[in-house]
């Protein structure tokens, strides 16, 4: 804490970093998972395949992977983004194929009877449906990626980890519980505030 | 290269197996007396929760300046981090043993003690064993980081390769904690299936 008082904004900054580069890789990798797990919902071998390998991935220790992606991009910014991205894979094909795998086929029929096209199906009955499972996957792959990311701080990517790798460094125990606590009770904020939104998406799907 | 790695994996593995090891042994128990308890089980489970938020590396990182540098350090470290998914995981497993086949125990003549050893445990296990092979994971995963607070390992390895730009050493010494991970994983899976298998 007296780090904290001490270097108020050092600590906010960091933090600011580290939520950014969270809420970054999230965003993309949303973007890519989301179409990739519509594809695994349709089974296939494809989708086997797929999410074997998105599970290799997810098996390969989060340093391990760091350290490959440091020697192919360099330090910084750019190989934490990638692993963060990489990372939550898994997580959100998984889900989001599970949560439209779970959708029951009276409603695709009813709603395939109804006249609508393929696309329809998807955009307003399977997604719909599926939204708690894929946010409960979003809330997962969130607290694994605080936790990733301040890997960054060994690879000179600022965040949390920053403070924690100069505190391990120079041998400034106030700088690493500072880090630590800010990092923990980070990945609690995102915890308890998409556990939220997995309520409230939810309770607005089973009315 | 690979006499080091061999001898860092040695001590991997190690590391995991007493973590692995003493998680089981506080968190069975615990969790098996909280599942019928709810005064128990509500804290243990928030904890529990809680417990599988928090980073990894700021957990070592926390427990340096408490405990020094070494294996003290991550070895507590690393039993944290393994206890939520075996307390999760065997709370899950005892209660989702069906109540036919207690009160089947019951009608035999079993006591308590025995309804929990012939009939409770051994179909609580497949999924306890899920729990462990969680944990055994995440536990192998990070104890990769434990270098960072000098208890050795593999980790010792890659953060030297990084240092050195070793792309040989980074790869092996990389790709030998996956394996152990995935080894991991596997065996559980199967010891799982095996069980299951006896059990129905």
């Amino acid at each position: 804490m007296s780090y904290l008082a001490a270097h108020p904004l050092r600590v906010a900054l960091a933090l600011g970093a580290h939520v950014e580069l969270v809420l970054g890789a999230l965003a993309l990798a949303f973007a890519i998972a989301l179409p990739l797990g519509i594809r695994c919902a349709r089974g296939g071998r494809v989708a086997g395949l797929l999410l074997g390998a998105l599970g290799a991935v997810y098996t390969i220790p989060s340093l391990a992977l760091l350290a490959l992606l440091v020697a192919a991009l360099g330090l910084g910014t750019l190989p934490i983004f990638v692993a963060l991205v990489a990372y939550a894979q898994f997580v959100l094909v998984r889900n989001v194929a599970a949560g439209i795998g779970g959708v029951d086929a009276a409603e695709r029929e009813a709603a395939i009877a109804m006249g609508m096209t393929a696309r329809q199906v998807l955009a307003r009955v399977e997604l719909p449906l599926a939204l708690p499972v894929i946010v409960g996957g979003v809330r997962i792959a969130a607290v694994a990626m605080v936790a990733l990311a301040t890997l960054g701080g060994y690879v000179g990517a600022s965040g949390l980890g920053t403070l924690i790798f100069t505190g391990l460094a120079l041998h400034h125990p106030d700088e690493i519980i500072a880090g630590s606590i800010a990092a923990c009770a980070l990945a609690i904020a995102f915890d308890l505030a998409l556990r939220g939104v997995e309520r409230l998406v939810s309770y607005r799907s089973s009315r | 290269m690979w006499a080091s790695i061999l001898q860092h994996a040695g001590r991997h593995a190690l590391l995991c197996g007493e973590a692995l090891a003493l998680a089981i042994l506080v968190g069975a128990p615990l969790a098996a007396l909280g599942a019928h308890r709810p005064a128990l089980r509500a804290p243990l489970l928030a904890v529990a929760a809680v417990g599988r938020t928090i980073p990894s590396i700021a957990l070592l990182a926390l427990l340096l300046p408490v405990l020094g540098v070494g294996t003290a350090p991550a070895l507590v470290a690393l039993v944290v981090l393994a206890l939520p998914p075996i307390v999760v995981n065997v709370d899950l497993g005892i209660r989702g043993v069906a109540p036919a086949a207690i009160d089947a125990a019951t009608g035999l003549g079993m006591n308590a003690r025995q309804r929990f050893g012939r009939v409770v445990a051994p179909l609580a296990l497949p999924v306890a064993l899920a729990g462990v092979r969680t944990a055994s994971v995440e536990v192998i995963a990070s104890a990769t980081l434990a270098t960072f607070i000098g208890a050795g390992g593999l980790g010792d390895d890659i953060v030297r390769a990084l240092q050195t730009d070793d792309l040989r050493l980074l790869a092996a010494a990389s790709i030998t904690v996956a394996a152990m991970a995935f080894a991991a994983e596997l065996f559980f899976t199967r010891a799982a299936r095996a069980l299951e298998v006896r059990t129905s």
